[in-house]
């Protein structure tokens, strides 16, 4: 055996591969949408102007009406995207990575020119039309973050409907029961965190299929508040008039023009979103707890090695997925000021579930996407009260579409965690 | 420190995989672990670090037993181990990986805001103190894998390990690779730190170890010094004395029938995985492909069979071209393909022996009567092929899942080599398997080549390659780097080691001529050659 260890040649440095290009498809698919807005927007955009109220919604300063000429807004916002695309495609072309801005602010003007298109020279409330999409994206955020807790850590939650159904009911007789919407908000998340914890035993404990688990509990809410609705619920209604939390006016931030009334004059729920999303990020991406979830949901079997307990930690993850979903459920009663009814999720936890996937599995991405399909929801329902060319079936579909578009041409795939949705078997 | 291990007994259902074990790792020995597949190395591991527990007898650390609920316990007590299959999380930097359950923070307490530039910084620290040469902020999946082993090794390092488990490194590197990390293990034991190094490869055993322990069928059968003869070694651990398996005439090399030009495949993300490769394989020549794992040998062979979608350039077999034909067709035109992964992709293990025996054929005559299987037929067949090749099991309607690794192998091999071929590929054809399973289908495999067919093998073994090639060509990163007779250079295993690494031959040549491989230096030094390629 020889003792001294020769110095090793080293290996060549790599021979210097080829400038791999990125892939040309999102540049097709922007290409796309620039043709379309050049298209619809520009060549057959309204005749007259479609006006944005800007004020409204209790705005300290009042501004005037923006008026945006129909057709001539068209063009412009059509060869500004066509303008985009060049830049992105000449970074392409010199192997550079597109400036940031880039597909952000194309994204921004296409809606733009999207809005200026459907109003169709009528008026609109712009705050009416941001505030309202934003308090209708409040359970879905809420949904999709609790998706992206559990998801991360390796379980799937179908639950979400579930959750925030039950939320709902639970905050709204709580609510009614003491008279006090504080502590009918604090029994939403107590509510989904109960759904959570069946879905935790079942899935963790008992290994059963975690989908088919998810949809059992969805159903199993929806009949029990169904069958409490109609009977102890309408026998007695004292214990379906909750109080509301109604929007609350931040002082400063609310008098920002636009923008103050949209964020900053709602309900405290919609402020705990705010943080909610803000916690859930830093918590996942920037704590030990966070790194630990992520192990466990890419890797378990690498996470247990290190001496990770990765089923107590997908115990308590589906626990706070449960509990985020069940406090989104309470915007649907206490937030909206509304009594229980049937079925009141109506399909939000699966439309939060999307938001979630289109979202990345990111809390900042979910916050997003779910925000555009509140917009989209909003849209349609404002629309639907004036008269616009555009049938409403196409408006309810066009932001899925769009994000379906935008997900497959500019995200590329979206990686679940490599685990999500695999029990983990301990040896 | 010292751990000793005494009486472990392990049992999986009725299968004992450790069976009364007693071992001792003196403090700064590399003590070498020398076993076939599945005689139990791994399992015993696993009892070390706590992952499995065992069903009898005690761990004792410096003579204290040492109470294990899991690898947190074995950690704290110092104990590191480098799996077999790494566990590292591949989205994951090297400094989140390294102090993954073990993390620095800061700011507030019970906030548990990560410390990544202090993570960063131990790494750095490590990495330099025993010349490892990692960058903390690497993307685990963007890195090779002699790099990610160095990044288990970084993890055991930053929890102080003071006993560290290799589970067979080796099997993943090149010989050149395997000298850097006898060179690391060096500077471990020297700053005090045990090596339990386990391995099933003879030759390396001499130029590493300070001590060998072989077990077999989950019992220490003997101890020795790495001085001991390698056929003395190599009969302790197969139970029986073993001469090398294949002894094959020279090639009779036909026609050129198999034809590959500027094939390249893509992976979903667009990269070329397979990038531009030519060969020609000739009628009774094998053509070996060596390499290290995941540089485009299994895209190459998948791409033939065509199991692969983003394939473009030419592969002929004889007039036919093969790319844009459906795997059925390719079947038909003649080619056996006996895949990497046989218990995923070489067999249905829910179905019976006979069942699997003719998943390729089952449509024809003569085991199709009608819509309906001709369950006499396929009962005859696998008579018929269960004792030409030799597999053990209880009857031919034994589900395929249930049979050992080397049985399940033979089944595979009787399928594709029972029918006509106009090529032959296998992929890591003795992958995990005993030694006497291996003799056996390599003997198949040269069987098949002295019967004039053109045979592709791809292995990442070197001996493997050794012992079947006539030829062989080396891939790096998609590319071929050369092709080389198998009789051109006395040294030629580091001359391959190289190329293994993107060296061109001619400079492969003159490299491994200055700086001769240890483990090379080591097995020329005991005068033997080996006896056993596994
Ligand atoms: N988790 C398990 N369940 C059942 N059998 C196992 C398990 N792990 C290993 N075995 C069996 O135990 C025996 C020893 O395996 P292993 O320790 O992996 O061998 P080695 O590492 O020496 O190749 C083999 O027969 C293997 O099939
Ligand atoms: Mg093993």
């Amino acid at each position: 055996m020889s003792t001294s260890a020769p110095a090793q040649p080293t290996a060549p440095a790599a021979a210097a591969a080829p400038v791999e290009r990125s892939s040309a498809r999102p540049v097709w698919v922007m290409a796309a949408f620039a043709a379309l807005a050049l298209l619809l927007f520009g060549g057959f955009g309204p005749a007259g102007s479609s006006t944005f109220a800007l004020s409204g919604g209790g705005a300290a300063v009042s501004l005037p009406d923006l008026p945006l000429p129909g057709r001539p807004s068209g063009w412009v916002i059509g060869l500004a995207c066509v303008a985009l695309v060049v830049v992105v495609e000449l970074a392409r072309r010199a192997g550079r990575p597109a400036p940031r801005w880039a597909v952000p602010l194309f994204a921004a003007l296409w809606v733009v020119g999207f809005l200026v298109w459907v109003v169709a020279g009528q008026r609109i409330s712009l705050v009416g039309l941001l505030g309202g999409g934003l308090v209708l994206a409040v359970p879905l955020v809420f949904g999709a973050l609790s998706g992206v807790v559990s998801e991360r850590a390796g379980v799937v939650n179908i639950a979400i409907e579930g959750q925030l159904l039950a939320g709902a009911f639970l905050s709204a007789v709580v609510a009614s029961a003491t008279d006090s919407a504080w502590l009918g908000l604090l029994a939403a998340p107590l509510a989904g965190a109960l759904v959570g914890l069946l879905l935790a035993i079942f899935a963790i404990r008992y290994l059963v299929d975690q989908i088919i688990v998810g949809v059992v509990l969805n159903v199993l809410v929806l009949g029990l508040t169904n069958y409490l609705f109609s009977t102890v619920l309408s026998a007695d209604r004292s214990l379906n008039s909750p109080p509301g939390l109604g929007p609350v006016a931040i002082p400063l931030l609310s008098n920002i023009p636009v923008l103050g009334p949209v964020l900053f004059n709602q309900s405290v729920i919609v402020y705990l979103m705010y943080v909610a999303v803000a916690v859930v990020h830093v918590a996942l991406f920037r704590t030990r707890w966070g790194l630990r979830v992520r192990a466990v949901g890419e890797h378990p079997r690498a996470a247990d090695t290190v001496g990770i307990n990765v089923n107590r930690t997908r115990f308590v993850n589906v626990l706070i997925a449960g509990a985020l979903a069940g406090l989104g459920g309470a915007m649907l009663t206490l937030g909206a000021s509304l009594a229980f009814g049937q079925n009141m999720s109506a399909g939000k936890g699966y439309i939060a579930l999307a938001a979630m996937i289109f979202g990345r599995y990111s809390p900042k991405g979910a916050l997003a996407a779910a925000l555009l399909f509140g917009l989209a929801t909003n849209l349609q329902d404002i629309l639907s009260s004036i008269s616009t060319p555009v049938p409403s079936q196409f408006l309810l579909m066009a932001p899925y579409l769009a994000t379906v578009l935008a997900v497959a041409g500019l995200v590329g795939r979206v990686r679940a965690p490599a685990a999500d949705g695999q029990p983990y078997v301990k040896q | 420190m010292e751990l000793a291990l005494e009486g472990i007994t392990k049992r999986f259902g009725s299968l004992v995989a450790n069976d009364g074990i007693d071992l001792v790792v003196a403090p700064g020995e590399v003590h070498c672990l020398l076993g076939e597949n599945g005689a139990g190395k791994s399992t015993l591991m696993n009892v070390i670090y706590g992952l499995y527990r065992p069903d009898a007898g005690r761990i004792l650390v410096d003579g204290r037993p040492l109470e294990l609920t899991g690898p947190g316990d074995a950690m704290a007590a110092g104990i590191g181990m480098v799996h077999q299959h790494f566990m590292l999380v591949p989205v994951f930097t090297v400094a989140e990986n390294v102090v993954l359950g073990h993390e620095p923070t800061k700011g507030p307490k019970g906030v548990g805001l990560l410390d990544l530039a202090g993570a960063r910084r131990r790494v750095r620290e490590l990495s330099d103190r025993y010349g490892l040469a990692v960058d903390p902020d690497a993307l685990i999946e963007d890195l090779p894998v002699g790099v990610q082993q160095r990044v288990e090794i970084l993890k055991a390092l930053v929890r102080d390990a003071k006993v560290l488990i290799l589970d067979e490194p080796t099997a993943v590197l090149t010989p050149q690779e395997t000298d850097e990390l006898i060179a690391i293990m060096r500077q471990l034991t020297a700053a005090g730190t045990s090596i339990v190094f386990i391995t099933h490869k003879l030759r390396e055993v001499r130029a590493i170890a300070d001590r060998i322990t072989v077990i077999r069928r989950g019992k220490v059968v003997g101890s020795a010094d790495p001085s001991a003869p390698e056929n003395e070694l190599a009969a302790l651990m197969v139970g029986r004395s073993v001469s090398l398996g294949v002894t094959k005439a020279p090639p009779k090399t036909g026609e050129v029938t198999v034809r590959v030009r500027d094939l390249v495949v893509r992976d979903h993300a667009g990269t070329r995985v397979v990038d531009g490769v030519d060969l020609d394989i000739a009628r009774g020549e094998v053509l070996a492909v060596a390499g290290v794992q995941g540089n485009g040998q299994t895209e190459l062979t998948e791409a033939i069979v065509g199991l692969q979608d983003a394939v473009t350039g030419s592969i002929r077999l004889g007039e036919t071209e093969l790319v844009g034909l459906r795997t059925r067709e390719v079947l038909d035109a003649g080619v056996g393909f006996v895949p990497e992964d046989r218990t995923h992709d070489g067999l249905v293990g829910t179905f019976s022996i006979e069942e699997n025996l003719v998943l390729d054929r089952h449509r024809a005559a003569p085991f199709a009567k009608g819509p309906a299987l001709d369950r006499t037929a396929l009962r005859a067949n696998a008579t018929q092929l269960i004792g030409d090749f030799d597999v053990r099991a209880s009857g031919p309607e034994v589900a395929a899942g249930t049979l050992s690794g080397g049985n399940q192998q033979k089944v595979v091999l009787a399928r594709e080599l029972s029918r006509p071929l106009q090529l032959f590929i296998a992929s890591q054809p003795t992958r995990g398997l005993d030694v006497g399973s291996i003799e056996f289908v390599h003997r198949r495999i040269v069987a098949e080549r002295d019967a004039g067919t053109p045979v592709l093998i791809v292995s990442t073994e070197l001996d493997e390659v050794l012992a079947l090639a006539d030829r062989i060509a080396v891939m790096y990163r998609g590319r071929v780097v050369g092709v080389v007779p198998a009789d051109r250079h006395e040294n030629l295993r580091d001359v391959l080691g190289l190329m293994m690494a993107g060296v061109p031959e001619a400079e492969a040549v003159a490299q491994a001529a200055a700086y001769p491989s240890e483990v090379e230096a080591a097995a020329a030094d005991a005068g033997d050659d080996p006896v056993v390629t596994t």
